[in-house]
C-alpha cells in the first residue's frame, strides 16, 4: 500500500499523541491474565519428567508405578504421539524426547493429577532406563572428528566430506577478492570471538491450559509470540485439523523472541487428550532456562583490512555457532548482516550450522547478528584506534548507502544508516565530555524487517464506536498503537476504539509476533481495515441517500 | 495428606484457607484464593514479581509458606485500589507508561507503596535501592523510578 497519500505528520490528530495504554489498568491492578492465571473447572496439573543426562539412549521407560498412583489421570511419552510430518519432526522431539535425550532438561515424560504434589510425585515413579553417552556442549569441540555425535545423516551437501556429522551446513555470502582487498590494506586485524547461550530471560515462564475432546477439538490457552504457528505446530504434532484447534493467546510477560517456538503445548494437548480433562502446565525458572531456547553460543572468526585513512579494503569472518541439539542456528542470519552495514568491495562470510547436546535454541532480539555485530565491530574499533582515527568517521567512510551492494546479495534502497551516523555524531551527548569511569563508543548493527501474513477485523458498532481484532500478542502496547491508527484513520477519538487480540477462530493466519514486524505489518492492516469501513459506509449511504458515492463525506 | 487450617486477613478482608504444609504464600494466593496478580517469576525470591506485605513488611510470596500467614495481615496487589479508584501510584504508572508486558508491574507496585507508606520523600537512589529487588525484563526501569519520584510528589502536595 502506498503511503504516499498519509497526511503529513503536522496533521495527525491522534498519532504523535500520548494517551494511556488500553491495558494499562488491567495491568496495574492485576486483573491481566498471563499465561498461569487461566483456570478451567475440572483441571489437571500437568508436569514434565526431563533428563538429568545431557546425552542419553532411552533404553526403557515404564509409567506404571505412576499411572496407579490416586490422582493420576494420564501419563505421556513418546509412544503415544504418532509419526509426524518431516518440517515437524525435530519440534516434537525436542519437545518429548524420542529415542535418546539430547540436552540435560529434555522432557522424556509427562503426567497430569489431581494436585501439583500428586503430579510431582507421579514423576518419581516413573522409571527411565538410561544408557548414559558421551556429550558435547562447546561448538568448537562439537566440530572436532572424534566429537560425541547427537545424529548421523542430518548433515547437508553443502559440508566438505570428513567433517564430525555435528556440523549440519556450511553457508556462504560476499563478494569481490578478500585476499587481494587484505594486500592492499595498511593494516590487517585478525581476531578470535567467543559468545554466550545467553537467555532471553523474560520474566514470564512458559505455561498453557489445553482441553481436547475425542471429537478431535481442541482448545489452548497460552503464552506466546505467536498463537497463529502454537496452532499449526500443535495440530501438525497431533494429527488435528487446524480449523479444529482454537488458541487464544494469554497476556505475556516478556518474550524477546525466545516465546516464538512451542514447549509445553503439544504435551499439555496430549495429556488433556488422554485425560479428557483440562491440563494446565507452567513451568518452573528452573526448567525455562534448562529447557527453553536460549540463543546460539558462538565462535566467530574475524580478519579486516584497512588503509591508515580508514578505508576498509576487505573483510572476511567464520562464524560457527551451535543451535542446540537440533539443526537451525541463526548462523546464517549471521552471515548475512555481518558486514552489511559497509559498503565493502572484497567480502565473504561463511556460516557453519552446528548441534550440540544443549537445548533447542530459539530466535533472540534480531536472531544470530548481534554475535556478528560485535565480533566486526570490535574489529572495526581496533583498526580505527590504531591508526587514530575517529571511530564514528571510520563508520561514515565505509558505511552502506542507497545502491551499495550488500555483503548478502541484493542491492540497498535508501537504507538511512549515514543519516543516523550523521544525526549520532551531531548530538550533544557525542562530545560530551566524559567524567570518571565513563566511557563512549559507537558501533554499526543491521537486521531485516519484512510484514508476513497479517489480517486485521475492524467491526463498527451499532453505536458508532469501533472494535479492531488482531492476531499478535501485545508484547508491549502494540493494541494502543493499532487503536491510534484506527482513530486516526477514522477521524474518531482514542476513546472510542478498543482492540482486542482475537484467537486462532475468531480471524485469518498471523505471522507470529517478530521481527519488529507488528506495528508496520498489523499497522498497515490496521489502516486498510479502517478505510475499506468508511468506504463501505459511504457506499451504504449512497444508497440510502440516492446520490453518488464520492458525494458522501 | 492432612491440611493447615490458616485464618489471615487478606486484603483487609477476614480469609479462612487449607493449605498444605509445604505450600508458600504466593500458590496459596494464587491457586487457592483466585488472587492471580502476584505472580510467580523465579519461585527463588530473586525476581520480585511476586512481592506481596505481610503486616506491612514486604516479602517474596514465594519464598514464605501460606501457612505462615495465620494471624497475619496480607496485603496483595488486588488490594491497592478503592473500587474503581486507582492508587496514586497506579494511576501514575498507566499515565507515565511505566510498564512495557506488565507482568513484573504487580510486585513493583506493591513494593513502591510500601516505599512512599515509609518515606514520602525518597531520593532517586533511595527509590532505585527500594525497587532494587524487582526485576524488569523489558527494562523499563528509568520511566518506573520517574513514576514513584512524581507520585510520591504529588502525594505530598496533596496531604
Amino acid at each position: 500500500m502506498a503511503l504516499d497519500d498519509t497526511k503529513k505528520a503536522q496533521q495527525f490528530k491522534v498519532i504523535g499523541t500520548r494517551p494511556d495504554r488500553p491495558d494499562g489498568i488491567d495491568k496495574v491492578t492485576g486483573r491481566a491474565r498471563f499465561g498461569a492465571d487461566m483456570v478451567l473447572p475440572g483441571m489437571l496439573t500437568g508436569r514434565i519428567l526431563r533428563s538429568p543426562h545431557a546425552h542419553a539412549r532411552i533404553r526403557s521407560i515404564d509409567t506404571s508405578k505412576a499411572e496407579a498412583l490416586s490422582g493420576v489421570k494420564a501419563v505421556v511419552t513418546r509412544a503415544d504421539f504418532d509419526d509426524v510430518p518431516e518440517d515437524m519432526a525435530d519440534i516434537l522431539d525436542n519437545c518429548m524426547a524420542g529415542t535418546k535425550a539430547l540436552y540435560d532438561g529434555h522432557a522424556v515424560a509427562a503426567v497430569a493429577a489431581n494436585s501439583s504434589a500428586v503430579a510431582r510425585k507421579a514423576l518419581k515413579l516413573i522409571e527411565v532406563d538410561y544408557e548414559v553417552l558421551p556429550h558435547v556442549t562447546d561448538v568448537d569441540e562439537a566440530m572436532q572428528p572424534d566429537a560425541p555425535v547427537l545424529h548421523e545423516g542430518c548433515q547437508q551437501e553443502t559440508v566438505p566430506e570428513g567433517m564430525s556429522p555435528n556440523v549440519i551446513a556450511r553457508s556462504e555470502f560476499g563478494h569481490g577478492d578478500v585476499e587481494a582487498g587484505l594486500a592492499q590494506a595498511d593494516r590487517v586485524v585478525k581476531r578470535t570471538f567467543r559468545t554466550a547461550a545467553t537467555h532471553q530471560g523474560y520474566i514470564e515462564p512458559h505455561a498453557c491450559v489445553a482441553t481436547m475432546s475425542a471429537d478431535g477439538q481442541g482448545d489452548l490457552w497460552v503464552c506466546t509470540q505467536g498463537h497463529y504457528m502454537v496452532r499449526n505446530t500443535c495440530a501438525a504434532i497431533l494429527g488435528l485439523e487446524q480449523g479444529q484447534l482454537r488458541v487464544t493467546a494469554s497476556e505475556i510477560g516478556g518474550g524477546f523472541g525466545g516465546k516464538t517456538a512451542v514447549f509445553l503445548e503439544p504435551v499439555a494437548l496430549m495429556l488433556a487428550r488422554k485425560s479428557g480433562r483440562p491440563v494446565k502446565m507452567v513451568m518452573s525458572r528452573s526448567e525455562v532456562l534448562r529447557a527453553s531456547g536460549p540463543t546460539s553460543s558462538t565462535s566467530i572468526d574475524v580478519k579486516i583490512g584497512m588503509t591508515k585513512e580508514g578505508r576498509i579494503t576487505a573483510g572476511m569472518a567464520e562464524l560457527r555457532y551451535q543451535g542446540g541439539a537440533w539443526p537451525g542456528s541463526p548462523v546464517d542470519m549471521g552471515a548475512m548482516s555481518a558486514f552489511a552495514p559497509y559498503d565493502l568491495e572484497n567480502v565473504k562470510t561463511i556460516g557453519w550450522d552446528v548441534v550440540t547436546n544443549r537445548p533447542k535454541a530459539a530466535a533472540y532480539r534480531a536472531p544470530g547478528a548481534p554475535m556478528a555485530a560485535f565480533a566486526v565491530e570490535s574489529a572495526v574499533d581496533e583498526l580505527a584506534r590504531g591508526f587514530c582515527l575517529d571511530p564514528l568517521e571510520v563508520r561514515l567512510m565505509n558505511g552502506a548507502d542507497e545502491g551499495t551492494r550488500a555483503s548478502y546479495g541484493p542491492t540497498y534502497p535508501a537504507i538511512g544508516l549515514k543519516a543516523t551516523l550523521e544525526a549520532a555524531k551531531a548530538h550533544p551527548h557525542w562530545s560530551a565530555p566524559l567524567g570518571e569511569n565513563q566511557g563512549r563508543g559507537v558501533a554499526c548493527g543491521f537486521w531485516f524487517n519484512f510484514g508476513g501474513d497479517t489480517c486485521v477485523s475492524l467491526n463498527i458498532t451499532p453505536d458508532g464506536t469501533v472494535t479492531v481484532s488482531e492476531g499478535n500478542p501485545d508484547i508491549g502496547g502494540s493494541r494502543a498503537s493499532m487503536t491510534m491508527m484506527a482513530a486516526e484513520e477514522l477521524g474518531i477519538p482514542y476513546e472510542q476504539v478498543r482492540t482486542i487480540i482475537a484467537d486462532t477462530g475468531s480471524l485469518g493466519q498471523n505471522e507470529v509476533t517478530d521481527g519488529s514486524r507488528v506495528t508496520f505489518a498489523v499497522g498497515l492492516a490496521t489502516i486498510e481495515a479502517a478505510r475499506a469501513a468508511k468506504r463501505e459506509m459511504c457506499r451504504r449511504a449512497a444508497l440510502v441517500w440516492g446520490i453518488d458515492e464520492d458525494a458522501v463525506d | 495428606m492432612s491440611q493447615i487450617h490458616v485464618t489471615s486477613r487478606i486484603n483487609g478482608d477476614a480469609t479462612e484457607f487449607l493449605c498444605d504444609a509445604d505450600e508458600t504464600l504466593m500458590d496459596v494466593l494464587r491457586d487457592r484464593l483466585g488472587l492471580t496478580g502476584t505472580k510467580e517469576g523465579c519461585g527463588t525470591g530473586d525476581c520480585g514479581a511476586c512481592t506481596v506485605a505481610v503486616d506491612g513488611r514486604l516479602v517474596c510470596s514465594c519464598l514464605m509458606l501460606g501457612a505462615e500467614a495465620e494471624g497475619r495481615n496480607v496485603a496483595t496487589i488486588e488490594g491497592m485500589a478503592t473500587g474503581d479508584q486507582l492508587h496514586p501510584l497506579q494511576q501514575k504508572f498507566i499515565e507515565m507508561a511505566a510498564l512495557q508486558c506488565g507482568i513484573c508491574t504487580p510486585g513493583i507496585l506493591v513494593a513502591a507503596k510500601s516505599l512512599l507508606e515509609r518515606n514520602p520523600d525518597p531520593s532517586e537512589e533511595e527509590v532505585r535501592y527500594w525497587l532494587a529487588g524487582n526485576l524488569c525484563r523489558c527494562t523499563g526501569y528509568d520511566k518506573i523510578i520517574r513514576a514513584v519520584m512524581e507520585t510520591a510528589a504529588d502525594m505530598r502536595r496533596a496531604s
